[in-house]
């Protein structure tokens, strides 16, 4: 008898069997319709439920918008082209999509708010974006002059005086902030003043240099100025807001109280009534004839409504930092300043990214507000004058739909883009 | 009411600012442009067309005035005003003249410090209902659910009309006439009532507009009018007379056709006082003679513009009814030009 298994035993298997797929029921998509959609008698029904609910939806939305109808010229043509197939009269947007882009804007100028938009993402690029060449922070200060010029037209000397006056301010700033801040705060002020008072009488003296065709604020309107008010707001609110969040915890009574009553006075405040206030009653407080133009007035009011509400979520990010943060920030010998440049609001603000981007994302669609005080933006071009023309009037959906899914797109973009801004600053220890 | 009396004592403050501006007629000839206060969208009587004109019954009194007092047409800036914001713009001296589907009521005239030339347009709260449900009369309506806009003077009105016929109702409060036109269309309701121009446009949006039915019945009054502030009276009367020569071409049967011809003389007196061949009745409201043969070369009479915004011929189709001239069994009764 030998000892080895070849002499012992039969049979003896050399390699192993190969595995066995797993069972029909436990593999592939059956595996997963089972675990996913009929786990439970409960989640059958639910899924069953589900499926009607979208096969409704979609029954609904597909023929709408497969048989729409794109071209015909008053809602009546519509409805004879489509003899009862249940589509959409997209014809309306054919023909008027210039209206809800650019409201009441030149024809023939449309260029330039599309040349400042585009323009507006390579201004945009450096602050968003880490990995952008730093050079180009340059365009993004020289942006908000560029963009006015082109949007409002006139001359080019208007803009340039303005943005003098900033640089002169900045550097009498920087030459005298080495003795105080505030010394180098208000001569800074100052200086921009006297440019500006200066350059005043230089505008009027130079007359049109490089001037684009003017164009009224009224006639400014559509999506554009809902993105106008959207950027330039936020943009403005952003700053003002971690400056109100500061000082609502200064240890200085009187900064304190005055930004404690503006952010109480403003968040207890609906925005529509500051709207009415920017539209209506400011006019009795201004000299007769005195035309302060209207977009400003709501930029204005739209901007101190948003400055409160950052204020106070980024007051959140102050109390939510660990007070040892402050407690390390003293003890390196840094002074107010430093401490909250490098190490305090740097954390704060990471803390209140979610919180800053709903507010921004809520007061973009806010924007569409305006439409109550006659102003021609997105929304109120199609409760005016669309629906108000013969030829249109009666088409909802269609309207409604176009610009629910131009605000969806530029919202879902900004909500992505502060999710993925979180992802990059995850530096922390979760 | 309160809003009216909170806007009234905002209005006088601002008169009292912009008293240094009464001569409304230099300022605008000074500009070279009116500043027309309008709807910021109503069918038919105003708003934009796909190129930004401003198209409209209402409109047209912009353009008539504009003709009357620069000679051109389009020499108008429209500020599109909300029912919010049009008086307290009208008060500011943001607008020469408001000339926006505006109810002529005392309150307006006397405690807004407003001045009423005339009256546009007769309107009035009517009915509108399914023809199928066979009904001819609002008091055939006993026992109906009626779509209504809340906190208008139509809830009051509709009050009022059905206490008074001793009948029964149920109110279906809505808040815009989009979503009237969808509840009533849904059937949420058997009765929708508004001003009777505003039935006229919605059910002319319907896609079956001969299956609703107006009603006869008007059970308020709404005088439609343009308006403009108290104190400067030279320039009420020349939007009132404005008014006046439209109503009073359609009666003499001046057109846009054959006001040329006829400017060159008629053998009627009034014919000729209207158009400045005679009597120098220009001048004595700051104008050139002539100014209401310009006008109406360019915006025609009353009648050709009530036919061309809102008449039997457009999609909404109004019938002339009240705002037929007072010949013809209407209410429109110019003063002469005499």
């Amino acid at each position: 008898m030998s000892d080895t298994p070849a002499h012992s035993v039969a049979f003896v298997r050399e390699t192993p069997i190969p595995p066995a797929d797993p069972p029909a029921t436990e593999r592939g998509v059956i595996k997963w319709v089972r675990e996913n959609l009929v786990s439970t008698p409960a989640n059958a029904v639910m899924t069953v439920l589900s499926l009607v609910a979208i096969y409704w939806f979609l029954a609904l939305l597909v023929p709408w918008l497969l048989n729409g109808v794109w071209n015909a010229g008053s809602i009546r043509e519509c409805r004879e082209i489509m003899a009862g197939s249940g589509g959409g009269c997209f014809a309306v947007l054919t023909e008027r999509w210039h209206q809800l882009i650019f409201g009441r804007y030149p024809t023939d100028q449309y260029w330039r708010p599309t040349v400042a938009f585009v323009l507006l993402f390579v201004a945009l690029a450096p602050v968003l974006f880490q990995t952008v060449p730093r050079r180009l922070l340059i365009f993004t200060g020289l942006y908000p002059f560029l963009a006015y010029w082109l949007v409002w037209g006139g001359s080019i000397l208007g803009p340039i005086f303005a943005l003098a006056g900033f640089a002169v301010g900045y550097i009498a700033y920087s030459r005298l902030v080495d003795r105080s801040f505030a010394m180098g705060f208000f001569g800074g002020v100052l200086a921009a003043i006297v440019t500006w008072w200066i350059t005043g009488f230089l505008a009027d003296a130079t007359g049109n240099v490089m001037a684009l065709e003017t164009v009224e604020s009224r006639d400014i309107g559509g999506f554009m100025l809902n993105l106008i008010l959207g950027t330039v707001c936020v943009s403005l609110s952003l700053p003002l807001g971690i400056v109100l969040a500061l000082g609502r915890q200064s240890s200085m009574p009187i900064i304190k109280w005055i930004c404690v009553v503006f952010i109480e006075f403003i968040r207890g405040v609906p925005l529509i009534t500051l709207l009415f206030v920017a539209n209506v009653v400011l006019a009795y407080f201004l000299p007769p004839g005195s035309n302060f133009d209207l977009i400003l007035r709501v930029i204005i009011m739209i901007t101190m409504f948003a400055a409160a509400y950052i204020a106070e979520v980024i007051r959140g990010g102050l109390a939510a930092l660990p007070r040892g943060q402050y407690e390390a920030a003293d003890s390196l010998g840094l002074d107010y300043a430093q401490a909250m440049r490098l190490i305090i609001l740097p954390q704060a603000l990471k803390i209140s990214i979610p919180g800053i981007v709903n507010v921004a994302v809520g007061l973009f669609k806010d924007t569409t507000l305006v439409s109550i005080i006659a102003m021609f933006d997105l929304v109120g071009m199609v409760r005016g004058p669309i629906l108000a023309s013969t030829d249109w009037n009666g088409v909802y959906w269609e309207l409604f739909g176009f610009a629910a899914f131009l605000f969806f797109v530029v919202c879902y973009g900004i909500s992505q883009y502060s999710q993925w801004l979180e992802r990059q600053l995850q530096t922390d220890r979760r | 009411m309160k809003k009216s009396v909170f806007l009234g004592a905002l209005a006088v403050s601002g008169i009292a600012a912009g008293a240094a501006s009464a001569a409304t007629l230099e300022d605008v000839q000074a500009r070279g442009e009116l500043n027309c206060g309008v709807n910021t969208g109503l069918v038919g009587f105003a708003a934009p067309d796909a190129n930004n004109n401003w198209q409209g019954f209402d409109v047209e009194l912009c353009r008539a005035v504009a003709t009357a007092v620069l000679g051109d047409p389009d020499a108008v800036t429209y500020v599109p005003l909300t029912g919010k914001t049009r008086f307290t713009a009208l008060a500011a001296g943001e607008i020469d003249m408001l000339s926006r589907n505006t109810t002529w009521t005392f309150t307006r005239d006397n405690d807004l410090k407003f001045e009423f030339v005339g009256i546009n347009y007769y309107d009035g709260q009517g009915f509108m209902v399914p023809r199928e449900l066979g009904v001819t009369s609002a008091k055939d309506l006993d026992g109906a659910t009626v779509c209504i806009q809340t906190g208008t003077t139509t809830e009051l009105n509709l009050a009022d009309f059905f206490r008074a016929n001793n009948i029964s109702y149920e109110p279906v409060p809505i808040e815009t006439n989009a979503e009237a036109q969808q509840q009533y269309l849904a059937g949420a309701c058997d009765v929708y009532t508004t001003d009777a121009s505003g039935l006229a446009a919605t059910r002319a949006a319907f896609e079956n507009p001969g299956d609703h039915v107006v009603l006869p019945e008007i059970v308020s009054k709404e005088p439609l009018g343009p308006l403009v502030r108290h104190g400067d009276n030279e320039w009420g009367d020349i939007v009132r007379w404005t008014l006046n020569a439209l109503v009073s071409a359609e009666e003499l049967g001046v057109t846009s056709a054959n006001v040329a011809e006829l400017a060159n003389g008629t053998d009627n007196p009034e014919i000729n006082r209207l158009l400045g061949t005679e009597g120098g009745l220009g001048e004595m409201i700051g104008l050139e003679n002539d100014w209401a043969k310009n006008m109406l070369e360019v915006t025609g009479n009353y009648g050709e513009i009530f036919e061309r915004h809102i008449g039997e011929n457009t999609p909404i189709g109004l019938a002339r009814g009240l705002n037929a001239q007072w010949t013809d069994g209407g209410l429109l009764y110019s003063p002469p030009f005499r």
